[in-house]
């Protein structure tokens, strides 16, 4: 993989740098979630080192996805969910009804649990984001689209078919795509929601060991159910159960000396 | 017993194809009898001139007049069925997607008004019509024959629209995106080839009904110049010369029916090519 910041034109540098100052950690307090009756999310705090990859283990529905939710705003589509408490980059909580939601939403890559490539081609998916940030150079997006496509990996694989659309791409190329796509709107933070559930051992090893590569200039939150990809990834790990959270901390400790039974039976599990 | 299974599945593999060709072998047959009963009597002059006196009675002219008179009650009916539709797919959709029940009831409801046959809609129109005090017009055709197909267009946007993943949604709007811009740029291009068919389907329904026009739109030999003049319309072309004991006037009644089967097979075909241009353009 190139380095790519070291080719920029100087004068490009600007817009193509994350848009905050330094890759701010994520910081959730007291965090309730509930729908009608139902409390998903119970009492929630923990901080997302930067540069580092998170990964929120637990089995599923427990509220990781919730969770992942609550920290680019997507929790407002669902209008049952109140969501309660703060989560502050920096010095500003998020959850705060000024907050823009474009402009956050930009600031965290969103990475699903299938591809969902936009209805259009291959170089318009990773140009979608910039367009809509407001650059017009074509020079720009061209080199933005490249750079990044080259970051995933993918460059290689479509610089013929560029114009091809998105959907004729197999689905671990398509989850790369929605990776460059995330990157190129120059994210600090990286959501991952279980982003190799549905791809098969090849594609997810590719995925796994970007996120290895990337984490030097981003931070990632990763979802997953998967134990031994969380031991083969986490740098700090969250377990949950049941909207809880019940452990906490590196993963070493963690897995090696369980506190809790729940964690305990998950790993007996998992293994 | 394999042989038995083998046997079973060629019979049924048979009858699903046998049914499947006997459908499109009527079609074709249908299409076959209009084009062998009506192309003798189909001429330009049927394309380009409105009745004459006589025209009934095998003499000259054309039907020009009921040509205009369905392109602009179904194109006019098929604009406010787009109008009321889209928002109203949208709300069904977007609005109201964790309210499964209301959703289903409003589902019903429209299904309900699909399956109604387009005479009770006739009837209605022309209720309407007598109370506002119009008379039969091409204002009251349109706005019957929208009544006609607005549950359907509503219906099959409904159905596009919900094909759409809720990822997709999600996907755009972490872009940064902002809600309207996920909808423009996004969600209707997705359901763009989708939104086509609903409006042909729309449309082929709206300019081939008979029953709904019948009192609503009136009958008349002139192009309708104005929304409170009568307007005539093919398929009652159809049913009038059909109905005349001139052999010369019924042959002109299936060369009528080519001209509607060409409008609505050019239109379809028209639009299919227009909505694989806008994605083939779009792509790059």
């Amino acid at each position: 993989m190139k380095s790519p910041d070291t080719e920029m034109p100087e004068s490009l540098v600007e817009i193509l740098t994350p848009s905050v100052a330094g890759r701010p950690a994520l910081k959730v307090s007291n965090l309730n979630v509930h729908a009608g009756n139902h409390h998903i999310l119970k009492n929630i705090n923990l901080e997302i080192p930067e540069n580092r990859i998170t990964v929120l283990l637990g089995p599923s529905g427990c509220g990781k996805t919730t969770l992942l939710k609550c920290m680019n705003r997507l929790t407002d589509l669902y209008r049952e969910l109140e969501v309660t408490g703060s989560i502050t980059i920096g010095d500003d909580d998020i959850l705060n009804s000024t907050t823009d939601l474009p402009a956050l939403r930009q600031r965290m890559g969103l990475l699903s649990q299938r591809p969902y490539p936009l209805p259009v081609s291959i170089f318009k998916n990773v140009s979608y984001g910039l367009k809509l940030k407001g650059v017009r150079d074509k020079r720009l997006i061209a080199f933005s689209v490249e750079k990044h496509l080259r970051e995933v990996g993918l460059w290689e694989e479509v610089k013929g078919r560029l114009n091809a659309p998105a959907t004729s791409l197999s689905i671990g190329q398509q989850q790369r795509l929605c990776l460059a796509r995330g990157l190129a709107v120059k994210p600090a933070i990286i959501l991952a929601d279980e982003p190799t559930s549905a791809l098969d051992p090849t594609s997810s090893k590719i995925i796994e060991n970007l996120f290895r590569e990337i984490k030097k200039h981003y931070t990632i939150v990763l979802v997953t159910h998967v134990l031994r990809q969380a031991i083969r990834l986490a740098d700090h790990v969250i377990f949950m159960h049941d909207g809880e959270i019940i452990e906490q901390g590196n993963p070493g400790e963690l897995f090696e000396n369980a506190r809790s039974d729940k964690l305990r039976a998950y790993l007996i599990d998992g293994n | 017993m394999k042989r038995i299974k083998r046997v079973e599945e060629k019979f049924y593999i048979g009858l699903s194809a046998l049914m499947t060709y006997s459908l499109i072998a009527v079609l074709a047959f249908i299409i076959l009898v209009i084009f062998v009963k009506g192309f003798g009597a189909l001429s330009w002059d049927m394309v380009v001139k409105v009745p004459k006196g006589g025209y009934y009675y095998g003499g000259e002219g054309g039907v020009l007049n009921a040509i205009a008179g369905s392109l602009y009650i179904a194109l006019g009916a098929t604009l406010i069925a787009i109008v009321i539709g889209m928002p109203a797919a949208l709300y069904l959709n977007v609005h109201l997607i964790r309210y499964r029940r209301t959703q289903n009831t409003i589902r019903y409801f429209l299904d309900a008004l699909w399956g109604i046959p387009s005479i009770v809609y006739g009837a209605f129109g022309f209720t309407l019509m007598l109370f506002f005090g119009m008379n039969a017009s091409l204002l009251a055709g349109i706005i019957t024959v929208a009544l006609l197909i607005s549950p359907i267009m509503v219906r099959t946007f409904d159905e596009v629209l919900s094909t759409i993943p809720k990822g997709l949604h999600e996907a755009s709007l972490a872009l940064g995106s902002t809600r309207s811009e996920t909808a423009f740029r996004i969600i209707f291009k997705q359901g763009f080839s989708g939104f086509i068919t609903a409006i042909l389907l729309s449309f082929g329904r709206g300019i081939g009904d008979a029953a709904s026009v019948l009192f609503t739109a009136g009958y008349t030999d002139n192009i309708p110049v104005n929304l409170d003049e009568p307007a005539a319309t093919l398929p009652l072309a159809i049913f009038f010369q059909l109905g005349s004991p001139i052999p010369e006037v019924r042959d002109r009644a299936y060369a009528s029916a080519i001209i509607l089967t060409v409008i609505i097979l050019s239109i379809s075909l028209g639009a299919r090519f227009l909505s694989k241009r806008y994605s083939k353009t779009n792509l790059k």
